[in-house]
């Protein structure tokens, strides 16, 4: 019977093609529209690590002068050296990792490639287990290697294959300004979105192509980058006990118990800093997850949000057009409707027989609405943003605009379907 | 077969109330040809369309083939329009994008036949209009007569035991009105029910029952004895 419906909403279709090409305009617009602005918030606001995002907390300490205090400040974003690497020492959580960006300038011996920079993160050993980077050969450093400024680095795979043409590169010698570095690792192409753990340094920022120990970096004076804030004049703002924070610093705890427990080390670590002279300001302390962290920081932009209600609002004006066309065309049809009812079809078959029409035209709408959508995140990565380039469909938002496209068209037919069916034969008969 | 008892239909708006039926009784009996006459607007087409399951009867009882239809839904009332009741409209109600074949074919789609069964059904019953060459033609390519006879192979496809006609030949000239009635007439004398709603004396006069409704009042012809008809009028022979 269904082919029966198919054959009959294809001659239907056929019958006044300005029409049917109109719903499915009016659907492939809404659906793409809606699409392309759910894709750019679906890549803009989605949880970067979501089986630990609420294991993982970025720390806020308040080290600042009574100056300028106001009640019911946020503390830093970032934190100072002297803060990271007394936490660091303190091994209080499950694990902890203190970094920064960097720039790193990479010597091949090669003679057909010239030395070029690469982006780079100075950090400490438990960066990798904390994050999740999925390694292709080897593993990174150890907490040893931090304490002995090791010269070994992990280095992602493009940087491997660019300089090796291979990613079989552990144990390998890199020349990374100027000085020979070990490879211990070489991970995956990676790129967490957002870039959570350095909101500094961009929040849709490429993963780094090299990791060094950050102790290694600052005894080999390696540049650094990402944004730095000072409340005092300071002649080294990078020094130990520099008035400057600059530093990020995260902790994985894996209960709320542990969560709670950081904390309060948290509040009694600024108090003994206060009673030793070197905090003025009240315990001021926050410890985020990655989520409640992304939340604070904004890092979705406002507008991204407010287009996407826009396109939904599209959506649905182009949805009740087509509620609009499709009753109309049913009630044009009363008087077959009236026929078929007399030859015997319930009003469920006429109900299934106008839903089925409806929905072939949810389905090409949502098919050209798929083109549409398309053509929209193509529009959308040419913009300068650093997260246009990620506009792309998945697997699962393709299959959320079929969804939307046939849910939506099926919604815009069930009234006109419910009323189609509700025509009475009798009338529409001697009507004729 | 049909068995009507004190049947009334109500017709409500907010400021009017419309008796079309008052405690209509009446039997149609196997092998019958009954003709429904009246004034405009007496009630015959509403009794036609209760007696077609298409409106529900305000009042009273009604039995098709000893069921009683006052207590189905619309599911059940669908599937017994469709295996025992034929409809011919005045105005042949055919779907004019579908061809011959197609449109005799709707009544056996809702039946869920398979593919063989209703080809066998719809070929025999176009052939038994004089249609079978023309089926995969549109219905504006035919005349009136035609599409008429179109419209009574429908209705006959699902070889039904009582065949419901409104007006059938009130959209046709005479010629092609004779070639219709003629036709009912077969279908009668080879067992279909024919209750047929007219108000030409002419076509009256050749069914062998008439019943005349007056403000949705029935009066059964054939039990006054004044008015009873003497029989059916010879057939007359199709024109082209």
């Amino acid at each position: 019977m269904f082919t029966y419906y198919l054959d009959l909403a294809v001659r239907s279709l056929k019958r006044n093609v300005a029409l049917t090409i109109l719903m499915i305009v009016a659907i492939a617009f809404g659906v793409g529209a809606s699409m392309t602005t759910l894709t750019v918030l679906h890549v803009l606001a989605q949880d970067p690590i979501p089986h630990k995002s609420d294991q993982l907390f970025n720390v806020q300490l308040d080290p600042r002068k009574m100056e300028d205090f106001k009640p019911g400040e946020e503390p830093n974003d970032q934190m100072t050296l002297l803060d990271s690497q007394n936490l660091l020492r303190a091994k209080k959580a499950d694990r902890q990792v203190l970094m920064t960006g960097g720039n790193a300038a990479i010597e091949p011996q090669r003679a057909d490639l010239d030395p070029f920079f690469v982006e780079a993160r100075w950090t400490s050993a438990d960066f990798f287990a904390m994050f999740d980077t999925p390694f292709v050969a080897g593993t990174g450093w150890t907490a040893d290697d931090d304490d002995k400024n090791a010269r070994v680095v992990v280095i992602a795979r493009p940087l491997a294959e660019k300089v090796f043409g291979s990613t079989d590169v552990v144990g390998k010698e890199l020349r990374v300004a100027g000085t020979p570095m070990r490879i211990s690792g070489v991970i995956d192409d990676w790129r967490p979105t957002p870039h959570y753990y350095d909101l500094s340094t961009g929040a849709y920022a490429k993963a780094e192509q090299l990791f060094m120990p950050f102790t290694t970096s600052r005894e080999l004076k390696l540049g650094r980058s990402g944004t730095m804030n000072c409340w005092a004049e300071h002649k080294d703002p990078e020094a130990v006990g520099a008035p400057c924070e600059w530093i990020q610093f995260w902790v994985e705890l894996d209960s709320s118990a542990k969560a709670a427990a950081y904390r309060d080390y948290l509040v009694s670590y600024s108090q003994e800093q206060k009673r030793a002279g070197v905090y003025e300001r009240e315990p001021n302390v926050r410890l985020r997850d990655v989520n409640a962290w992304l939340a604070y920081q904004k890092v979705v932009p406002p507008d991204a949000r407010l287009q996407t209600w826009i396109a939904l609002g599209f959506l649905l004006v182009c949805l009740i057009n087509t509620v609009g066309l499709l009753l109309t065309k049913f009630l044009r049809r009363s008087s077959e409707i009236g026929v078929r009812r007399a030859l015997g079809a319930s009003k469920r078959s006429i109900f299934i027989q106008l839903v089925v029409e409806a929905g072939i035209v949810g389905l090409v709408g949502g098919l050209a609405g798929l083109g549409l959508a398309w053509l929209g995140l193509w529009a959308v990565r040419q913009q300068p943003a650093d997260y246009a380039e990620l506009a792309h469909l998945d697997l699962p938002m393709l299959a959320a605009t079929f969804g939307l496209a046939v849910v939506s068209s099926l919604l815009a037919g069930l009234l006109p379907a419910w009323r189609g069916c509700q025509i009475t034969p009798a009338i529409q008969l001697k009507s004729h | 077969m049909l068995h009507m008892q004190d049947v009334s239909k109500v017709f409500r708006t907010e400021m009017v109330e419309t008796h079309a039926l008052r405690n209509l009784s009446l039997e149609v009996c196997a092998g019958e040809f009954v003709a429904i006459t009246g004034p405009s607007g007496s009630g015959k087409t509403t009794f036609l369309n209760i007696a077609g399951l298409l409106e529900e009867l305000t009042g009273g009882k009604y039995l098709l083939d000893g069921i009683d239809v006052k207590q189905l839904g619309d599911k059940a009332r669908s599937h017994l329009r469709n295996e025992k009741i034929g409809f011919v409209f005045q105005s042949f109600n055919l779907i004019p994008d579908l061809n011959l074949f197609d449109n005799v074919d709707v009544p056996l789609r809702y039946r869920r036949m398979t593919r063989g069964e209703r080809k066998k059904r719809i070929e025999s019953a176009l052939e038994r209009v004089g249609l079978a060459s023309r089926m995969r033609h549109f219905p504006a390519e035919l005349s009136g007569g035609q599409q008429q006879r179109v419209a009574i192979a429908r209705a006959i496809a699902g070889d039904p035991t009582l065949l419901l006609a409104d007006e059938p030949t009130g959209n046709l000239d005479s010629a092609m009105a004779r070639e219709v009635m003629q036709l009912l007439e077969e279908l009668n004398a080879q067992g279909t029910i024919v209750v047929i709603v007219t108000h030409d004396p002419e076509i009256a006069a050749r069914a062998q029952r008439n019943v005349h409704i007056v403000d949705g009042v029935a009066t059964d012809l054939e039990r006054g004895p004044a008015l009873i008809r003497p029989g059916k009028p010879e057939a007359l022979q199709p024109t082209g």
